[in-house]
């Protein structure tokens, strides 16, 4: 597979993993990032050592004028974006009757808002090129809900709509769009959770532990290759057995 | 640009980048019943004529177009005034 994909926070994390395993597969990457710069430049660096194509490049997804311009600039360094995984994300978690506007608006911008900006910027050349790859990052959160995570929730469910929704409106033109939707995961995100959390949800999950980063990037790395040419508006949930 | 030239070049467009027949690209054809461009084959041209002439063209007055010479008459305007 050849090409160039753009992966949104890929500084850390799943993302990180992800742009790894695209390198891996051919792909020229876009490492983008918020403010992870050093970690950035560090799987550019990991990348181009293993001989692969990559670019660090910071923008907030969630900002129009900043999601042009990124896109501009992954068109003009690399080429036009040939698979675009939408994998930025924070938590920022309270229950309900305790949570702020401001912290739903930040949740909802940086994991919804950009993946209806970053989709749009993508499909102007994906349209015209009648291919092209969409992989938003879901949660087992925004399809079974959580407690604590009203914002996080909401923003993985509202990509799981949206991800249908521009399936259908692009399949025409030979573009696919999925989500995958992780469950427990080890990252920066979930190392947070004390030793007793992570032992309770455990004994939720059919195979008995937390999944790895690469273990959501190998799926994302089969969806956005030839193989899965005929996959688009699905919901991978790939979460070791935890929300059957 | 003379009108001649703008309708040339998007007869070309409409040929290379909407994949449209170019016998029945007539200045009366109309996109949705006689070209049968869907709703986001209109998107397309209307992405292609910003491109290509370099103009901006808000859906309000993107919803005039309805045929190959309304979407001449539009880009004329656009660049005469």
């Amino acid at each position: 597979m050849s090409g160039v994909a753009l992966v949104t926070g890929a500084a850390r994390g799943i993302g990180r993993e992800i742009a790894l395993k695209l390198a891996r597969d051919g792909f020229a990457v876009a490492v983008n990032y918020a403010s992870s710069e050093a970690k950035a430049e560090k799987v550019v660096a990991q990348i181009e050592t293993a001989g692969g194509r990559a670019v660090a490049l910071q923008a907030d997804v969630s900002d129009p004028d900043a999601v042009i311009s990124l896109f501009s600039t992954v068109t003009d360094e690399l080429g036009p974006v040939h698979v675009l995984v939408n994998n930025a994300g924070i938590t920022d978690d309270g229950l309900v009757l305790r949570m702020s506007a401001d912290q739903w608006d930040s949740v909802l911008n940086t994991n919804l808002r950009s993946v209806f900006l970053c989709t749009k910027a993508a499909l102007r050349s994906m349209v015209r090129a009648r291919s092209g790859r969409i992989i938003n990052i879901s949660s087992v959160s925004g399809i079974s809900g959580n407690p604590g995570q009203g914002n996080y929730s909401a923003a993985k469910a509202g990509i799981i709509g949206f991800t249908k929704s521009v399936a259908k409106e692009v399949g025409s033109r030979g573009i696919t769009v999925n989500a995958v939707a992780p469950g427990f995961i080890k990252t920066d995100m979930t190392e947070t959770l004390g030793a007793a959390v992570i032992d309770g949800v455990e004994q939720q999950i059919a195979l008995g532990r937390m999944g790895l980063p690469k273990e959501v990037a190998s799926m994302v790395g089969y969806l956005a290759s030839s193989d899965a040419s005929y996959i688009t508006g699905q919901v991978i949930v790939v979460d070791g057995g935890l929300a059957l | 640009m003379e009108r001649a030239e703008i309708e040339s070049k998007l007869k070309e467009l409409l040929v290379d980048e909407l994949g449209l027949d170019g016998d029945k690209i007539k200045s009366d054809a109309r996109f949705e019943e006689d070209l049968e461009v869907d709703s986001l084959g209109v998107v397309e041209l209307l992405m292609a004529l910003e491109d290509n002439f370099g103009v901006q063209i808000p859906d309000e007055e993107a919803e005039s177009i309805g045929t190959v010479g309304e979407a001449v008459d539009l880009v004329v305007a656009k660049l005469g005034g």
